[in-house]
């Protein structure tokens, strides 16, 4: 499958990948340096790859019973995000819920999932009108402490009133679209939701962000970025065998509403913890699935691994006993040699 | 300068009196992107053909660097592990990695040159 923005990335020179069946930029100038693009000024990423749902009919309800957060907490033109889990605790997915009113909702879903998603939420919200549009509108990020210049200067009214996980239906270069102020970064940013045929939104808003030294970043960056904010990745760090209780997604878990999955979420004892890690001393870079170990006895697995550029070393995330602590020192196993590492928070930058 | 000759695992080798200079291929560097870190051998430690003699990491993955030739490393390019980008940026000249004294200098004749090596990763890129 290709995203509308195909074109666009083979003219900008970008290393293209396969993603779950979608043509998908890897990186255009290098992973570093568009991850640091970002985190300095502004990036714009194609992230047409995730699928989008709209949901109408009487569907607050019934996404209340699909997700584990509260969606009451949020109103009209605001934003969630939430786990959706299956009977027994194990997340199904990891979603961004756009209210755009009680009875319209807009929720993006990861592509390796769309098919799962749709089936799953067709099943559980039986009176909604569900309908699949991920190859009707496009969907880009623009982020970074730079953004909302950029969007301003595209003479967006009222850019600099949004707040965080709100939404804005407005026009971008006289095209309809959802503006809402979320992302995947640690920066901040907003993602942008329009009409797939409107494919020039992508070269206006480089030309635009010109001034602000403005780069294509792909999905290398994009990678680094939120391993370094402590965001999941669906199928590497969560899944159907992984609870939000288990990962760092506690605050995305009610318990006063209720929803598929709670009560064996209140039953079943946490007994592994999602924690990040870093290598002392050595700059190996350690990978998915290289095995943890306390002495000489394996103890964890390594969920996603990678460098982290604002840092210069190396970082990940693993699963180990709940019984090991932050700043405790453990071994990574990279290609059966030993490091000694060290848990840290998954949060490894905060903007 | 000695015509290079190349292996099917991207390493490059320049052979200079009894020694032999060994780097990774500009296909090679573009396919790994940016290099973060790289393990060195120690030198004075001898490898086999094809033995896994050097570790570079990238952002995006690890790869291992084989040994062209039986032989002896007798040094290593230590300016790597402070600036392993130095291979991104110069793969043939400021990033050789090791150069090794072959013990059968012989297996260098069956190394690819650089028509069959430009050959192997024209298909690679199909």
């Amino acid at each position: 499958m290709r995203s509308p923005f195909f074109k666009n990335h083979l003219e900008s020179n970008a290393k293209m990948v396969d993603f779950h069946g979608w043509e998908m930029p890897l990186q255009y100038s290098g992973i570093i340096d568009e991850h640091k693009n970002v985190r300095e000024s502004v990036g714009l990423f194609d992230v047409s790859h995730m699928g989008r749902f709209k949901i109408k009919g009487e569907a607050e309800s019934q996404i209340q019973h699909l997700i584990t957060n509260d969606i009451s907490k949020i109103g009209d033109k605001q934003v969630i995000y939430s786990p959706m889990c299956n009977e027994d605790g194990g997340i199904v997915d990891d979603v961004i819920v756009n209210k755009i009113n009680s009875n319209e909702f807009v929720v993006i879903v990861n592509s390796s999932n769309i098919k799962k998603d749709l089936d799953w939420i067709t099943e559980n919200a039986k009176s909604c009108e569900i309908q699949n549009v991920t190859d009707d509108y496009a969907l880009l990020a623009l982020q970074g402490p730079k953004a909302e210049n950029v969007l301003k200067d595209a003479g967006v009214e009222q850019i600099e009133n949004l707040k965080s996980f709100h939404l804005l239906e407005t026009k971008l270069y006289d095209v309809d679209c959802i503006i809402s102020r979320t992302g995947y970064t640690g920066e901040d940013g907003f993602e942008l939701f329009f009409d797939s045929k409107q494919v020039q939104v992508w070269e206006k808003l480089l030309e635009t962000g010109t001034k602000y030294g403005i780069k294509p970043i792909g999905l290398g960056a994009r990678d680094t970025l939120r391993l370094e904010a402590g965001l999941m990745l669906y199928g590497n760090d969560i899944d159907e065998t992984i609870t939000p209780l288990e990962a760092p997604l506690k605050w995305t878990v009610k318990f006063e509403t209720e929803f598929i999955g709670k009560a064996a979420l209140e039953q079943k004892k946490v007994e592994k913890k999602m924690r990040g890690f870093e290598i002392i001393e050595a700059q190996r870079v350690a990978r998915k699935d290289n095995k943890i170990y306390d002495e000489e006895k394996e103890i964890g697995i390594v969920t996603s691994g990678s460098f982290s550029p604002t840092l210069g070393k190396p970082i990940g995330y693993c699963f180990v006993p709940v019984e090991y602590p932050l700043e405790r020192e453990i071994k990574l196993d990279i290609g059966s040699k030993f490091y000694d590492s060290r848990l840290t928070s998954t949060r490894f930058y905060k903007r | 300068m000695a015509e290079k000759k190349f292996t099917k695992e991207h390493e490059w080798i320049e052979k200079s009196d009894q020694i032999i200079i060994v780097g990774i291929t500009e296909f090679a560097q573009d396919q790994l992107g940016d290099i973060v870190s790289i393990e060195l051998p120690q030198v004075s430690s001898s490898f086999k053909q094809n033995d896994v003699m050097v570790i570079i990491d990238s952002v995006k993955a690890s790869s291992d660097i084989y040994c062209p030739v039986d032989g002896e490393i007798i040094e290593i390019n230590e300016k790597l592990l402070e600036h392993p980008e130095l291979i991104n940026q110069s793969p043939y000249e400021e990033g050789w990695i090791v150069k090794i004294k072959p013990s059968n200098p012989e297996q260098i004749d069956s190394l690819l040159s650089k028509e069959q090596y430009d050959e192997l990763v024209g298909q690679n890129k199909e």
